[in-house]
């Protein structure tokens, strides 16, 4: 369909959505507006996810990062009430200097592609990879021992979470 | 070539969430703000690594990637955990009151 | 025998070490007797290398003992020369210092350094001994100033006595004037030669240039200059007498002040090809021996005007080097050693009777109280005043003669110095022994003759003077001069005496004749008239009083050199150390402070600036890897 497949088709519609979602994080005022284009931004992602066949990546990605951490997020800004009035902005020149800086940087990786070739290697394993089974295999054959580790590192989180949650006495004396 | 389109298709648009993201953590002074950059950023960083993973038909990518989720899903706890507990002392989230280490 | 040269050194170290480290706990005969011991096995090994040595083929032979300076292509080894000058000179500083040391013990018995006095005796022994056995400059030179530095400690024994003290410092500082033109006499060998090792350096002399080896000579003649005490660098050794009498015997008559004229006749082949030099030398010399003579005269302390006369002696032995005439220089070395250790010993041993008195105005009559003392001093002056048959009179002589040989002003000016050494020497025997005593009445009741360890070396030493003259019999009387013959092979460019036998005999006429009429003006003086030496108020015509003040020479140095120093070190404190370098130092810690507080602003705290720098390094660093 008008010299182009179907992915490719998918693959522009969904880059697109990103970066104008990524694009709305960072520039709307308003803080909840910020994390609901989040939000959408990781669902673009995930379809991305989806265009190269990962599909446990997908299904995790969605619910660990829009389904867990975002809410998380969002819980955190009602907890402290920010809207877009109280919301600090920058000097107009902190502004230019950041956008000229992640300009210049993009610059410099997208010349650093300039002359390298489209990379036509061949594929070795088969594209099924990213199905759950097969993924599941090489995690437990051979990436048990970091599994684990990940496991301790999320219970060290936890403790350390709730440790830090913990409200002083003291301040709790304070504030009443 | 993955399905049709080229690898580098897949850089570009990488480094350019990456890009937006790290705009976002020198533009915004609400650390809140500038935290969910940072996860755009990881994001971006996923992204690529996936699509690398998918050219070479290697699952090692895919694997770091999973595992990248996992941390960013504990460092996200913990610094959130962190600016409650500023906001409970400097009742603001706004960065540029963190500046006790100045000078 | 001869292998084991490297225990003579070694023997005075050890004595050193041990009552250095527990002195103080050991008794103090204990530590006398190590002191003694260790010269006295010293002694012993070197009167059996003599010995062995005279019948060396070569008549020299080097001891290597190990690989001191290897760096590069400078290659110094730790060698001694075993010839036969440095063996004579071991005879002279082991035989005297051992006597030296049996004196001191009882001479120093009742002092509280006791240990401390032996530490720093056996030192110089030891650096003393190294300076004469060393087979290159460079081992001389440590002997040289490791003997200053004892010198330094010895004059300075009873430092709680600023003036000793002050005393010390004025024989270090004169004495490193001179080593600073010995240093740059060593460093112009080498430059020249390639090499420092006498071996080489003096069968190559005479192949370098003239003007250089003037050169070499008069800066080595610098050095012996400051230790042996000749003009300009000669006030130190009278001040030096404030030191204990054993040290003034030991160190400023008999062998540390010779350590000069050891230099010159080891390097005898310089000054033999220089007749520059060694015409600054015999100039030096005689004007130096006049000049002392001429202050003995009226001194008036029984050490000072030995002093005086060691200054005026030694001057003789230059002007001996002088000339040529290397082995009369040395055994005038010798007998000076002998008789002049014998009249600083028995200075001493007065001294101690009049209860630490010092002045021969205050003495008299003291034959009849110190009968040992007396007739051992009265041999060793006869023997200084060159009355004939005694050993100062050969080695005087023998100087003179080739004096006469080369010059007849010079040996006219030597001529005045031998008849003026005899009439101030006499002058003391005089004062001090014959008329009535002039002291206090409990100096009188303290007078006492000196115990046995003092005498049995003054009476050894006295014996020496008589006799030493076989050593250097004439040739023209028929006999074999000993010490001639034996130190010949050292000397380079012969230099034989020509003189026909008249005039020999008529100069060694003129001399006995002039000794034994001057003895006779000076007892006219002090016995028959009774004349006493004025008192410092008193009136004095003014050139008695110019030359009673020593010429007022150290007046002119303190005023001439001391004085523009003063006002130069002053000024480099004031302005240099204050101001320039402490400037330095504390600026570098303010500006480092300074610098400090203008990086500092580069900490905002903000984390966002931080991000942006780090962003911008980061695009700098791929700018310049991937692109460029």
């Amino acid at each position: 369909m008008l010299g182009y497949t179907i992915t490719q088709w998918l693959f522009g519609i969904l880059s697109f959505l990103a970066i104008m979602f990524g694009l709305m994080v960072v520039f709307s005022r308003n803080p909840v507006n910020s994390v609901l284009y989040l939000v959408l931004t990781f669902f673009c992602i995930a379809g991305h996810y989806l265009i190269m066949n990962a599909q446990f990546l997908a299904i995790v990605h969605i619910v660990v990062y829009a389904g867990a951490i975002m809410v998380l997020f969002l819980f955190i800004i009602m907890l402290m009430n920010l809207n877009e009035d109280s919301e600090p902005q920058k000097t107009w020149l902190t502004k230019i200097i950041a956008a000229v800086a992640g300009g210049m940087m993009l610059f410099v990786l997208v010349g650093s592609l300039k002359g390298s070739e489209q990379l036509g290697l061949s594929v070795n394993g088969s594209s099924q990879i990213g199905l759950v089974k097969n993924l599941g295999i090489v995690l437990f054959k051979d990436f048990l021992f970091p599994f684990e580790i990940a496991s301790i590192l999320l219970l060290a989180a936890l403790v350390g979470v709730i440790l830090l949650g913990r409200k002083d006495p003291q301040v709790l004396d304070k504030k009443l | 070539m993955i399905n049709g389109i080229s690898i580098n298709y897949y850089i570009l648009l990488s480094a350019i969430l990456f890009i937006i993201g790290s705009i976002g953590v020198m533009a915004r002074r609400n650390s809140i703000i500038i935290f969910m950059c940072v996860e755009l950023m990881l994001n971006a960083v996923n992204l690529l690594l996936v699509s690398f993973s998918t050219l070479h038909g290697d699952a090692k990518g895919q694997v770091f990637v999973f595992f990248i989720m996992a941390v960013a899903a504990a460092e996200v706890a913990v610094g959130l955990a962190i600016l409650s507990m500023i906001y409970r002392n400097v009742k603001s989230i706004d960065t540029q009151l963190f500046s006790n280490l100045k000078n | 025998m001869i292998k084991l040269v490297g225990l003579i050194p070694l023997f005075p170290l050890i004595g050193f070490l041990i009552n250095g480290f527990f002195g103080k706990k050991l008794s103090k005969s204990l530590s006398g007797l190590i002191a003694c011991a260790a010269i006295l096995a010293s002694f012993i090994v070197s009167v059996g290398i003599f010995m062995e040595a005279r019948h060396l083929p070569e008549h020299s032979q080097i001891v290597n003992l190990f690989s001191w300076i290897n760096a590069g292509t400078l290659d110094i080894p730790f060698e001694f020369v075993v010839d036969p000058l440095s063996t004579w000179f071991l005879l002279i500083i082991t035989g005297i210092g051992f006597l030296i040391h049996v004196y001191s013990t009882s001479y120093m018995h009742d002092d509280e350094g006791f240990s401390r006095f032996f530490t720093y005796l056996n030192l110089f022994v030891f650096f003393m001994l190294l300076l004469v056995l060393g087979n290159n400059f460079l081992i001389m030179f440590v002997g040289w100033e490791g003997v200053g530095l004892c010198s330094y400690l010895l004059i300075g024994f009873w430092f709680k006595n600023t003036d000793y003290n002050n005393a010390a410092r004025k024989a270090f500082v004169m004495n490193r004037i001179g080593d600073l033109g010995f240093l740059l006499g060593i460093l112009l060998i080498f430059v020249t030669f390639g090499s420092i090792s006498y071996d080489e350096v003096f069968s190559k002399a005479g192949t370098a240039e003239h003007g250089t080896i003037t050169a070499i000579a008069l800066l080595l003649f610098i050095g012996a200059m400051g230790k042996s005490a000749q003009i300009p660098l000669y006030t130190w050794l009278p001040d030096a007498m404030a030191g204990p009498t054993p040290v003034s015997a030991l160190i400023h008559a008999a062998t540390m002040v010779t350590a000069g004229i050891y230099m010159i006749v080891r390097s005898n082949v310089f000054y033999s090809i220089s007749e520059t030099a060694s015409a600054v030398v015999a100039v030096v010399g005689v004007a130096t021996a006049l000049f002392a003579a001429t202050i003995g005269l009226f001194q008036n302390d029984i050490k000072k005007i030995l002093a005086y006369s060691t200054v005026s002696q030694l001057g003789l032995m230059f002007l001996g080097l002088g000339v040529g005439a290397y082995s009369s220089s040395v055994f005038h070395v010798t007998t000076h050693a002998f008789f002049k250790a014998l009249l600083f010993l028995g200075a001493g041993s007065v001294i101690h009777a009049m209860g630490g008195e010092q002045d021969v105005r205050k003495m008299g009559g003291l034959k009849k109280a110190l009968p040992i003392t007396f007739m051992t001093m009265l041999l060793g002056t006869i023997a200084i005043s060159g009355v004939p048959g005694f050993s100062g009179f050969f080695s005087k002589d023998e100087i003179l003669a080739h004096t006469y040989e080369h010059s007849p002003i010079l040996w006219f000016f030597g001529m005045l110095t031998s008849m003026l050494t005899a009439f101030y020497m006499f002058r003391l025997m005089f004062l001090t022994f014959w008329g009535s005593f002039r002291g206090t009445k409990e100096q009188h009741h303290h007078l006492h003759e000196s115990p046995k360890a003092m005498t049995f070396p003054l009476i050894v030493l006295a014996i020496l003077s008589v006799a030493g003259g076989v050593l250097g019999l004439p040739h023209f009387w028929g006999f074999h001069n000993f010490i001639g013959d034996h130190l010949e092979p050292l000397i380079l460019r012969k230099n034989p005496s020509t003189l026909p036998h008249d005039t020999e005999w008529m100069l060694m006429g003129i001399a006995s004749l002039a000794a034994l009429a001057v003895i006779y003006v000076a007892y006219i003086i002090y016995r028959k008239r009774h004349i006493i030496p004025l008192n410092e108020n008193d009136k004095m015509p003014a050139l008695q009083k110019t030359i009673y003040h020593k010429y007022y020479v150290d007046e002119i140095y303190d005023a001439v050199i001391r004085k523009p120093v003063d006002v130069i070190s002053h000024v480099f404190y004031k302005f240099v150390d204050k101001q320039i370098i402490d400037g330095l130092v504390e600026g570098v810690g303010t500006s480092v402070k300074g610098i400090g507080s203008v990086v500092r602003l580069a900490q905002q705290g903000d984390i966002s600036f931080y991000i942006i720098t780090m962003m911008l390094g980061v695009i700098g660093i791929l700018l310049f890897t991937f692109l460029l």
